[in-house]
């Protein structure tokens, strides 16, 4: 069985091949391209590496969101069009348990955050037994808030993520529990981790059409928060 | 004659999700919209990240629609052709990410093509006499772009708006004279009931140029007029500014095209986009064109505002010159006309 994973959700691009529980390939940039010039030339640089005959795949499992409005709309765009002439099917990992499975196996609580920007992080938290376990659902939230929840659950806790440099200091002033940061090389979305969570999402049934695929912003468009009104001439 | 040649046309430049087959570049076998008008409405205009959530959520849908519609599959596809711009980034984004993962996935070798392109290419459809060189008016929301069409693929742009898009100048009075949104389409019929002589709204100029258009002026004389009316707490007419304001926008185009048109040489001219399909500019080119000899080409309104087989049209000349686009094509919103993001293989 091949999976195809793909993560455009933030800063990072990645493209993986999950095929019987080993990585294939995994690609990883992060750079100032956009991911619209990055994602299918990275699987295209797949597809020639390991030969792969892209029929062959069961699957695309796809970091669904939150991130980037636009980054994710180049995933999903690229996901659902890859499964509409592969008639394939989508597994939709949501974007921060994808990221908390880098983690896998360690005892401690793992607390992804992406930088959501307006005061807010999009964060999840989550731990191992074995498999990932939602402790708090993803969400768009102060990242004052997730922290308290980091200190009610009361356990170690690794944060990861492009948010948690940026709130090091915070973390650093209000974590009362035992913290620490992942390093560079777990602390990226990974494409990997959305395949093999993937995976099991598929053996779970888990799948959605490629025609019904859409990002979970968590998040409505600013115009539909305003809501309507006269537009100025 | 060779083989017949089919392209998917796909566009997502604002606010319709379309797609499209198209056969040799002038036979619609499918051409499929999904419009999400009414939900802009609400807001007095296209909202770019309501546009772009709704085009991920209908895209495949479209494409195959358009695919069953047309009777074919995938695989009896020659080539896709799709908008990579001018338009809405994030609306744009969709629809290339799309085409190029079905590029990908199927092998069908990928055509980026320009928007405005595309709506002129929609006069090959209906026209099928009509080959370059002609010179065209493109008048939409997003543009007004006078285009002297050299060959298949080849443009020159011979004058531009400096401000407003004509489009753009139906919207915001008709919101000011409280018709709603879009525009076009409401004054178009509510002039048939005014007078377009009961005010005389100024035609825009632009200094230096000979053929470029300008509507702010227009536009703002439009508010005076109103606000006018208002400070002497007198009524005004909707059908009459509404009548008058258009016969101004419809004088400017016509005068400068023609006049454009003489000045190259030109013994065919095309109107495309969105404006096109008004009813008062069309019998005003017609009539024109008609007293200097100018045959005169349009399309019918529904391949005047934004579609997929006008994109396809466009599509299949860069097609068969060998034009090619590469998986790494990405959106552009402020692309010019005859710009390119690809190769030719032939």
């Amino acid at each position: 069985m091949k999976i195809i994973g793909l993560d455009s959700s933030g800063l990072v691009a990645g493209v993986a091949l999950w095929e019987d529980g080993i990585i294939r390939a995994d690609y990883t940039t992060n750079y100032k391209k956009t991911h619209s010039q990055t994602l299918l030339p990275m699987l295209d640089e797949i597809r020639g590496m390991t030969e792969l005959d892209m029929n062959s795949i069961d699957a695309i499992a796809i970091a669904a969101g939150p991130g980037s409005y636009t980054g994710l709309r180049i995933g999903a765009a690229t996901a659902k069009g890859l499964g509409f002439a592969l008639d394939k099917p989508i597994i939709e990992v949501p974007t921060l348990e994808g990221l908390a499975y880098n983690m896998w196996g360690t005892s401690d609580v793992v607390c992804p955050l992406m930088d959501a920007r307006r005061q807010q992080v999009y964060a999840g938290i989550y731990d191992f037994n074995p498999e990932l376990n939602v402790l708090m659902e993803q969400s768009a939230i102060p990242v004052t808030d997730v922290l308290d929840k980091v200190n009610e659950i009361g356990r170690p806790v690794i944060f990861l993520g492009d948010g948690a440099p940026v709130y090091k200091a915070i973390i650093e002033d209000m974590v009362k529990v035992p913290f620490k940061f992942a390093p560079a090389h777990r602390s990226h979305q990974s494409a990997a981790s959305v395949a093999t969570l993937g995976a099991i999402y598929f053996a779970q049934g888990k799948v959605v059409s490629a025609a019904d695929h859409a990002p979970v912003y968590l998040r409505k468009s600013q115009a539909e928060n305003e809501g309507p009104k006269d537009f100025l001439i | 004659m060779a083989e017949d040649i089919l392209i998917l046309g796909i566009e997502s430049s604002c606010d319709e999700t379309a797609a499209s087959v198209v056969k040799n570049g002038r036979e619609v076998l499918s051409n499929t919209i999904y419009s999400q008008i009414d939900l802009h409405t609400l807001y007095g205009g296209v909202v770019p990240e309501i546009a772009s959530r709704k085009h991920i959520e209908k895209v495949n849908q479209v494409i195959g629609q358009s695919l069953s519609e047309a009777g074919v599959s995938l695989g009896d596809i020659d080539g896709i052709a799709v908008t990579y711009g001018p338009g809405l980034v994030g609306a744009l984004l969709v629809g290339v990410s799309a085409a190029k993962a079905i590029s990908f996935a199927s092998g069908v070798p990928l055509v980026g093509v320009h928007h405005i392109e595309g709506h002129i290419s929609a006069n090959y459809i209906e026209n099928k006499e009509l080959q370059p060189p002609f010179m065209c008016l493109v008048a939409s929301g997003g543009h007004s772009h006078l285009v002297l069409v050299k060959d298949y693929g080849e443009y020159e742009i011979i004058a531009r708006t400096r401000d407003d898009a004509a489009g753009e100048a139906f919207d915001k009075v008709a919101r000011a004279i409280g018709l709603g949104y879009p525009g076009g389409p409401k004054i178009d019929k509510i002039s048939k009931e005014g007078n377009p002589d009961a005010i005389v709204f100024p035609r825009g100029k632009v200094e230096g140029s000979d053929y470029d258009f300008s509507f702010s002026g227009l536009k703002s004389a439009v508010l005076n007029y109103l606000n006018g009316c208002r400070m002497k707490g007198e009524d005004f007419s909707q059908a009459d500014v509404a009548a008058s304001f258009q016969k101004s926008v419809i004088e400017v185009l016509v005068e400068h095209s023609l006049r454009a048109a003489k000045d190259y040489g030109i013994e065919q001219f095309a109107i495309a986009g969105g404006v096109a399909s008004n009813s008062s500019l069309r019998a005003a080119f017609e009539t024109a064109c008609e007293k200097r000899k100018i045959k005169f080409y349009h399309p019918s309104p529904k391949l005047c505002t934004d579609n997929a087989a006008m994109i396809a049209a466009a599509g299949y000349y860069e097609y068969i010159k060998g034009y090619r686009s590469g998986y790494d094509l990405n959106a552009v919103p402020n692309l010019a006309i005859g710009e390119k993001q690809g190769v030719f293989i032939l």
